[in-house]
């Protein structure tokens, strides 16, 4: 996972696997850089992910709660097809998250 | 010609054995040369299933999981997860999309994703004493042997 600052906005770019041990630690990282940057916007880029369960639907929820308390957005891009699905279940689309 | 396969599986309820579970399953189902999709898909509803034991059934805290797959007719593939957790109060609200007691990091979708990525899912609980998911999924038999 790297993480890359460019003006108001920090882009997470998630490789591997994501499930729930996975999320927890992505969650820590994601979580203390964006306290102390204070993002307009969080763009969570899942190009390098090569499997998913709904841990990783529910870090993004998660960072969509926390980035709405510091006034921020969440954006999630290059979702591969097969993961798709999950994402569509959880209402994400809806509330403009997915690119 | 009933043909039948089957393994079993046990293993201590900590987030960092979801990988091997999953994985442990497919390698096992890999001989009915199921399609990448076929594979993914079982992959996940079995980390769904593993996932719920470690964070609600034993609640983080030590517990044993039980995994038994049955190979039918070299195409059935028949899951079983089981736990001596908590047991589940009321399968049928749990089993309703976005329905979660796990707080605001879970989304509250993994039966909603095994139901939808498996042919059949079946759960059983009782409280206090555990609960055991089977799932079900048909992996379809190809004529040619050459398809990813
Ligand atoms: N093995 C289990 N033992 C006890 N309770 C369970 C078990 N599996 C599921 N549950 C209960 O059912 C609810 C729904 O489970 P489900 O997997 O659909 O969502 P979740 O685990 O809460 O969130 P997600 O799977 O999206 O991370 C859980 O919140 C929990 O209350
Ligand atoms: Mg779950």
């Amino acid at each position: 996972m790297e993480i890359k600052h460019e003006g108001r906005v920090m882009t997470v770019m998630l490789t591997g696997e994501l499930d729930h041990h996975t999320c927890s630690k992505i969650r820590q990282k994601i979580d203390s850089c964006a306290e102390s940057e204070r993002p307009a916007l969080l763009c969570l880029d899942f190009s390098g992910v090569q499997f998913m369960d709904s841990s990783g639907v529910g870090l993004v929820m998660g960072r969509y709660r926390q980035m709405s308390l510091i006034g921020g957005r969440v954006q999630v891009v290059n979702v591969p097809d097969n993961m798709e699905r999950m994402f569509v279940m959880s209402g994400l689309p809806a509330l403009g998250v997915m690119k | 010609m009933n043909s039948q396969n089957e393994m079993n599986l046990s293993f201590d309820a900590k987030s960092i054995n979801e990988g091997f579970a999953r994985s442990a399953v497919a390698a096992f189902i890999l001989p009915l040369d199921p399609t990448i999709v076929e594979l993914s898909d079982i992959k996940t509803a079995v980390s769904e299933a593993v996932t719920n034991c470690i964070v609600h059934a034993y609640g983080y805290s030590e517990g044993t999981i039980y995994i038994n797959v049955k190979i039918q007719d070299n195409s059935r593939v028949i899951i079983r997860i089981r736990d001596k957790g908590c047991g589940i109060e009321n399968v049928k609200k749990a089993m309703e999309p976005l329905y979660t007691t796990g707080g605001e990091e879970r989304a509250g979708l993994g039966f909603a994703v095994m139901q939808s990525f498996m042919d059949r899912v079946r759960v059983r609980s009782a409280q206090g004493k555990g609960t055991t998911v089977t799932m079900e999924k048909a992996i379809i038999r190809r004529a040619s042997p050459d398809r990813a």
